[in-house]
């Protein structure tokens, strides 16, 4: 346990000494809130809560997650590092599950910072903070599942471009699963019970519920169990990598 | 204290390492040698425990560094080829996260930090980040890493690679400092460090161990060992007469310095003395050769005469 606290503190340590964590922080912010006041008409619809921030969270997190994740093992790799971080005495689930919680946490941190539009819609008019609280949660799950698979795909290649673009692709074919558009080209295909079964895979839908203001447990399972899975991914790639 | 049992490791068709067998004991400075290519880093892959052997294992201290992992590698320091370090980090952040992971307890991290700092001439440098750091302080930065918790089995691939003379003397005297009941394992193709620093030597070619013995019996091997070598003004006319010592098995002209080998075991140095005294030679240079290790590793890596 103490291995992956001390993992978190490099990571984080490094996010804070390098430019990442201070450019990431700025084009988060920005961006979310040009999609919640130009995009999603936040003043004009004349509500007071937080869907049009919400909503674009997916797309957002869709080009900025990987950004931050694709530096996670490729670099180490490209670098050398990762033979030095390997041969500690440390299991590579440790180190696998460290790097990943400092970057949850610093999506965390980003999300933290956007709280001043939660005091917004708190003094404009009577908010369902319940509401906003579930889809904060829901949107922090679903850039941990988006990061989770980015942890993947980068420990995949050496070459950051390659996670990047990796890492959109599959996070971009998660996403839109659950998009009746998509679901409709299966439909001539498969049986509704698949049909359903895609759709179920879809993240956009499972962040739909905490949208709505609903925390049920199993959406949370089903997070935890989409990053714990690519993050086991990330372990088996890593270790390949050592059989050579 | 160290050993392999047959290890192997094949990467696609490439088989880098064949069947590689040694033990070691605490007190030796092993050079491994090697050309380039020839499966050391893989080897040092495989003994730190970085990459899985196809075939074989080896054991740090009694530990498997396969199934017990984690324990052998506790009493392992490593300074991988090219001494990667974290480049964003200051020295005395990257020390302390090493010396967290190493289990190292918290109350003690600042004195060892101390230490290993001083130990290694870090001092002054240990508020840097690593990236603005000359080539020289990063290798000594990666030599710390590698000692910080004082492991009883201490690996580095190649440490006084791309660095300049006055450095590469430095990270010896480092090395030799720490023998007292460590063993040690040093990669290298510079050959002239070896018998300064090292009182074992493998070399080892196409993945395969080739010789184990010590400096000195290795330059034994070599072909100049005992020959003599000197530089006359007429090296034609003291050729023909050298060659007419029985004790002489051939002689060589080369950048007008000859050298006659010994047949074995016979002693030329007193002879071609007398002969020099008898036909009033003008003698510039004269010396009995200690064998040469560039001639043994070529004729070990590659089967040819150097
Ligand atoms: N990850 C790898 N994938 C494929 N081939 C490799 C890999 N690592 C090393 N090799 C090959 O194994 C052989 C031994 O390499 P290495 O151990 O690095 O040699 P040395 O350190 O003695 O120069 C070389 O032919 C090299 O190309
Ligand atoms: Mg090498």
């Amino acid at each position: 346990m103490s291995a992956v606290v001390t993992i978190i503190r490099r990571e984080l340590l490094a996010y804070f000494t390098t430019p990442i964590a201070f450019v990431f922080l700025v084009v988060f912010l920005v961006l979310a809130a040009a999609f919640t006041f130009y995009l999603g008409g936040f003043y004009e619809r004349g509500i007071a809560d937080l869907q049009p921030f919400f909503q674009f969270h997916p797309w957002l997190y869709l080009f900025l997650v990987p950004a931050l994740s694709m530096r996670l093992w490729a670099e180490e790799r490209h670098s050398g590092t990762l033979e030095l971080l390997l041969t500690l005495p440390l299991s590579p689930w440790q180190a696998v599950l460290g790097k990943f919680v400092a970057a949850w946490l610093f999506l965390g941190l980003a999300l933290l910072l956007t709280l001043p539009i939660w005091l917004t819609v708190n003094y404009l008019g009577d908010a369902d903070n319940g509401r906003i609280f579930s889809s904060y949660l829901g949107s922090w799950l679903l850039a941990g599942s988006l990061l989770a698979i980015g942890s993947c795909m980068s420990a995949l290649s050496r070459n950051q471009v390659i996670a990047f673009v990796l890492t959109l692709v599959a996070s971009f074919a998660l996403m839109l699963t659950g998009l009746p558009m998509i679901l409709n080209i299966f439909r001539g295909w498969f049986s509704q019970f698949w049909i359903d079964g895609i759709a179920r895979l879809s993240l956009i839908s499972h962040f739909g519920g905490f949208q709505r203001g609903v925390i049920a447990w199993y959406e949370i399972v089903y997070f935890i169990l989409m990053i714990l899975f690519w993050l086991y991914a990330t372990v088996v790639v890593l270790k390949t990598r050592r059989v050579g | 204290m160290l050993e392999a049992r047959s290890l192997c490791k094949s990467f696609g068709p490439i088989q880098a390492v064949k069947d590689l067998s040694f033990s070691l004991e605490k007190g030796t400075v092993l050079g491994f040698l090697g050309p380039n290519g020839a499966g050391k880093s893989t080897t040092m892959r495989m003994l730190t425990g970085y990459l899985t052997p196809t075939r074989g294992t080896a054991l740090i201290q009694g530990h498997d560094v396969q199934s017990d992992a984690l324990a052998a590698r506790q009493c392992l320091g490593y300074l991988p080829e090219g001494a990667p370090l974290y480049a964003e980090m200051t020295v005395r952040q990257f020390l302390t996260f090493i010396a967290r992971m190493r289990n190292i307890p918290a109350a003690e991290i600042p004195e060892r930090l101390g230490e290993t700092l001083e130990r290694l001439s870090l001092t002054e440098v240990a508020c840097q980040t690593i990236e603005t750091l000359s080539k020289g302080f990063r290798r000594r930065v990666g030599i710390a890493q590698a000692l910080i918790h004082d492991p009883c089995v201490l690996i580095l691939d190649e440490p006084t690679d791309g660095l300049d003379p006055n450095q590469k003397r430095d990270v010896r005297r480092l090395i030799q400092s720490m023998l007292d009941d460590k063993l040690i394992i040093v990669s290298t193709h510079i050959l002239e460090e070896v018998p300064a620093l090292c009182n074992r030597v493998m070399i080892i070619a196409n993945g395969q161990l080739q010789a184990d013995d010590t400096p000195q019996g290795l330059l034994e091997t070599s072909r100049y060992y005992q020959a003599v070598t000197l530089q006359v003004d007429d090296s034609q006319a003291a050729a023909s007469a050298l060659s007419d010592l029985p004790e002489a098995a051939r002689i060589e002209l080369k950048h007008h310095e000859l050298t006659v080998f010994p047949r074995e075991g016979a002693e030329l140095l007193p002879l071609v003395t007398k002969l020099a005294e008898q036909y009033q030679w003008k003698v510039h240079n004269l010396r009995l050769e200690a064998g040469r290790l560039d001639d043994v590793f070529r004729r070990v890596t590659t089967g040819l005469e150097a």
